[in-house]
């Protein structure tokens, strides 16, 4: 198939760096209506989308989104108040409401006082980062699906596009990160509850690369024919694979587990490594690895990212994401983490189980591909529930036997990967954030599977 | 920034000359919001937001494809483009669509939510105030670790206007007004931290300033400080089965999970597989499956007043009217609008929505509620030997047909023969929907019957967040598997 990011169709003209010109326009044409000492941080987030959402290999609904908001904080001392509109593209009505959001902003201002954690970086530091990449129209990837999908039952959704964000403030720093990706999120469905799930997802669309992923997922199906089995509720040895992984890492981080926020509130999951000195296994080193994701370098208060943060080195922790505001709260350096203080591209250094014959290693136990909704049952233990979902199978002297009925499991991180923890393998899968809530994610995590020596499930 | 663009006749202009007529079907979704973030953690004032949010989305159904383009460009020339983009993606899936029944509503009429009490009369400076003498109220201990109280107001302003070549015209004007108030106290000793909130966040509604006094806003705050507390020396939630007595502000989540979403027809019909889900509930069980005890009855009600997810019509044009899902027991409708209807053969109602001008309408929960029963509240804890009493959600859990599920509550009180004889903390129950609801064995009254929402239902490919409302009294359930937490 043809990539090509500039086709016929009505309205997909390309904007090269119009988006980041515009920004910068607006930014500096707003800096010169300052007053005073006020000090501008503007931030711009934006994307245009073409969506494919499928059902037993056909279109559900098909669409283009376009869309950009400026986030702006007005700041002046220790004093600020924010806001964000919508940008429309047209010069003359965007300054006008921002205007006013201005306009707005200072006469809120008369209402706050003096904000003892307001920190902002003042010492410009200027960074692009812009990866273009070469995307089928959308007629020709809808046609590379629903072939892939013939005589097969695919669902999910392909979404392909431009996606940035930006920084600027009034000191003079900007910062732009701009890219053209495409991923295709999917299953192949067998029958009720039972499927095999991929994603394709890059810069490049490349044929062969796609029929890999395909094949590898009518295979995944099917070992999925085979009768299924039902498990009782007990312990059972268990290899979660690196989506398993993702799926307990993101609840726990989400919650705080790797925030300063959350430590010096005592409300990290991980509150027992906190106050007892409790450790996972020495195997486990994670890290925010800004280097190697797929997420801008910089924050919305201007600060970059350091290219690692380690979070826990051989078991224990080490450091923590600091906010801006949370490096004023507690009096630390800030590492230039989101507000709410969780990694956006996650990594967990890899083991030495050899992933090509995982199945070696786990012997006889449960294959598990992906946990599925997982919450706390006691989040200051990180007593953690979840469920089984799609390809899970029963492995018998390294051999899948049957697919597995789904299962809910409820233990701790300290068995999952501390004391029960036998070993990571070899590779660390990169896995990206297909989130769509608001805009396109570009969250991204690179994470091996795990054997564990016994995993309690419940249900 | 004080002019409605809703009000603009030059804007519905553009926005009527760009709906093609000589489609099967073609809509122009346009939604407008205001927003005003509030929020004082332990004590200090946060960053004040203010939010503008508008767009459109333009639908376009036609010769068997369907596409959208949605936009914030609002020119003539910008909705030109959306449009001509919609119509582009009607072409390219003509004769690959899951199916080709469009809406075919073109309704007219109006909906406000009603406002009591205008914000004029709690302006920005007393509501800074409000905030911060609750929380205040609430940092009452050295050992409360973290606390805030917070406000959100979100005015949404939606106008939908759709056209055909059958020259039908549709208009719907509809103004939401939603507030969102929260409180929460987290209390630390040790290992052990326990955190309470202002009903998990469900005690939000459409409304004006009166939406705080219909919750007691403004009296909460020391209760749940010293229940926080109170949780740090309580025994966590004894392990066995017996009866459960789930409050209203967890009955909300319990409806949810395991009524709600089952009963949305896009995930029977698959939409939802590589998402959200599948469903263990089937298309022949619609008329006479026995969901739960024949004292469940569960209706759809988008008409209750001041309820977080009330509406005129949803966002597909179709008239919103109350129905019950299930009555006696018996499961006798889905949650699903009119497309969903066609595809399924199955009925159901008025719930196609969609989060926003740049996310399309699929089907979603409204306000899905149990209706009251004839017990007090207090002959039903008076019926129970061994049980717990479960407040406010803080854990969810379910699996991807909607079946196993496990739920966790911030507060519990354990009850021996029929009286409340202390609290436990990290209380939880396991269960199973396609039974869980036919141990419903008592269902309280009006008095407890709890009007809530929820604010973030998530759902869908790709990703969008609604607001749900929920009603419920007080319900108990007979040999449920109750558990606490690590010891």
């Amino acid at each position: 198939m043809s990539a090509d990011t500039t086709g016929a169709a009505p309205g997909n003209q390309g904007n090269g760096n119009h988006d980041q010109a515009y920004f910068d326009e607006l930014v500096t044409a707003t800096t010169s209506t300052l007053t005073g000492d006020e000090v501008l941080l503007a931030n711009v987030s934006g994307e245009r989308t073409d969506f494919i959402r499928l059902n037993n290999s056909e279109v559900r609904q098909a669409g283009t989104v376009d869309q950009r908001t400026l986030t702006v904080d007005l700041v002046d001392g220790q004093r600020h108040t924010g806001g964000s509109i919508r940008l429309s593209g047209e010069r003359s009505l965007d300054g006008a409401r921002l205007a006013a959001l201005l306009t707005q902003l200072r006469e809120q201002r008369a209402f706050v006082a003096d904000d003892p954690f307001l920190l902002y970086n003042t010492e410009p530091n200027s960074t692009e980062r812009v990866e273009r990449g070469s995307i089928p129209e959308p007629d020709a990837a809808l046609a590379e699906i629903r072939s892939a999908g013939h005589g097969r039952d695919l669902v999910g959704i392909y979404a392909s596009g431009d996606t940035f964000q930006g920084f600027a403030n009034s000191l003079g720093q900007r910062n732009w990160f701009q890219s053209s990706t495409f991923n295709l999120d999917w299953c192949f469905y067998l029958r009720a509850d039972k499927a095999a799930k991929n994603l394709y997802a890059g810069f490049h669309w490349d044929d062969d690369a796609f029929a890999a992923k395909v094949d590898w997922s009518a295979r995944q199906v099917k070992a999925l024919e085979r009768d299924p089995i039902s498990l009782s509720p007990g312990e059972y040895r268990t290899y979660l694979a690196p989506r398993a992984m993702e799926e307990l890492l993101q609840l726990w981080s989400y919650y705080g587990a790797f925030g300063l926020r959350a430590h010096e509130t005592k409300q990290t999951p991980l509150l027992k490594m906190l106050v007892e000195g409790t450790t996972l296994s020495p195997l486990v080193n994670i890290s925010e690895d800004t280097a190697h994701g797929v997420a801008p370098n910089f924050q919305s208060a201007g600060f970059l990212r350091p290219d690692e943060v380690p979070l826990i080195v051989e078991g224990a922790y080490a450091q923590t994401l600091v906010s801006p505001r949370s490096a004023q709260e507690y009096g630390v350096p800030t590492n230039g983490a989101v507000g709410h203080e969780y990694p956006q591209s996650m990594a967990i250094a890899p083991g030495v189980i050899p992933t090509d014959t995982v199945g070696e290693a786990l012997g006889s136990g449960l294959f598990v591909g992906n946990l599925w909704y997982t919450n706390f049952s006691d989040q200051a233990a990180c007593r953690t529930t979840g469920m089984t979902r799609f390809a899970t199978f029963w492995m018998d002297d390294g051999e899948i036997v049957a697919p597995v009925n789904v299962l809910r499991f409820d233990d701790t991180a300290y068995h999952l990967l501390g004391d029960q923890l036998e070993g990571l393998t070899d590779t660390a899968e990169v896995l990206l954030d297909t989130s769509t809530y608001e805009r396109r994610s570009t969250d991204s995590a690179r994470l091996p599977g795990a054997l564990v020596g016994a995993m309690r499930f419940v249900l | 920034m004080t002019d409605l663009l809703i009000e603009s006749t030059a804007l519905e202009h553009r926005l009527r000359t760009a709906l093609p007529t000589d489609v099967d079907y073609a809509s122009a979704r346009f939604v407008d919001e205001r927003s005003e973030h509030l929020r004082v953690r332990r004590n200090q004032l946060e960053p004040m937001f203010t939010e503008y949010d508008t767009g459109v989305m333009i639908t376009i159904w036609n010769g068997g494809g369907l596409g959208y383009a949605a936009t914030t460009d609002l020119s003539e020339t910008g909705l030109a483009a959306a449009a001509d983009r919609a119509r582009y993606w009607a072409g390219v899936t003509a004769g690959a669509m899951v199916t080709t029944a469009a809406p075919t509503s073109h309704a007219v009429g109006t909906y406000m939510s009603p406002v009591e009490v205008t914000w004029d009369t709690l302006p920005l400076n007393d509501r800074l105030e409000l905030l911060q003498r609750q929380s205040r109220l609430l940092g009452i201990d050295d050992r409360i670790v973290n606390w805030g109280a917070s406000l959100v107001r979100r005015e949404v302003d939606q106008l939908l206007l759709t056209a055909s070549r059958s020259g039908d015209m549709g208009r719907i004007e509809q103004r939401f007004r939603f507030v969102y108030p929260s409180l929460n106290a987290t209390a630390n000793e040790g290992t052990n931290t326990q955190t309470r909130t202002f009903g998990g966040h469900a005690f939000c509604g459409q409304g004006g300033a009166e939406v705080l006094g219909r919750y007691g806003f403004g009296d909460a705050a020391g209760q749940i400080a010293e229940q926080a507390l109170e949780l740090l020396t309580a025994p966590n939630c004894p392990t066995g089965v017996m009866d459960a007595l789930l409050a209203p502000d967890q009955m909300i989540l319990q409806i949810h999970e395991s009524i709600g979403h089952p009963l949305e027809l896009d995930r029977i019909l698959g939409d939802e597989r590589n998402y959200a889900g599948t469903s263990f509930v089937t298309p022949d069980m619609f008329g006479s499956y026995q969901y739960g005890s024949e004292l469940l009855n569960v209706t759809f009600d988008p008409t209750v007043p001041g309820q977080l997810a009330s509406y005129g019509f949803d966002d597909d044009g179709t008239p919103a009217v109350r129905q019950h899902l299930i009555e006696n027991g018996v499961l006798v409708r889905g949650l699903g609008g009119t497309v969903s209807q066609e595809r399924s053969g199955l009925p159901g109602v008025a719930n196609s929505r969609a989060q926003n001008w740049n996310r399309p309408p699929i089907d979603r929960m409204a306000n899905l509620n149990v209706e009251p029963g004839e017990s007090t509240v207090e002959e039903l804890i008076g019926s129970i030997e061994h049980g717990v009493y479960l407040h406010t959600n803080n854990s969810w859990s379910i699996d991807d047909s909607r079946n196993k599920f496990q739920f966790g509550c911030e507060y519990g009180q354990r009850i021996e023969n029929g009286e409340i004889v202390g609290a436990v903390r990290n209380p939880g129950y396991r269960g199973i929907s396609s039974t869980f609801w036919r141990s419903l064995s008592g269902v309280a009254d009006r008095d407890s019957f709890t009007v809530m929402g929820t604010p973030n239902c998530g759902k869908g490919e790709l990703n969008q967040m609604v607001g749900t409302g929920h009603a419920s009294p007080a319900c108990l359930f007979s040999d449920i598997d109750v558990f606490g937490g690590e010891e």
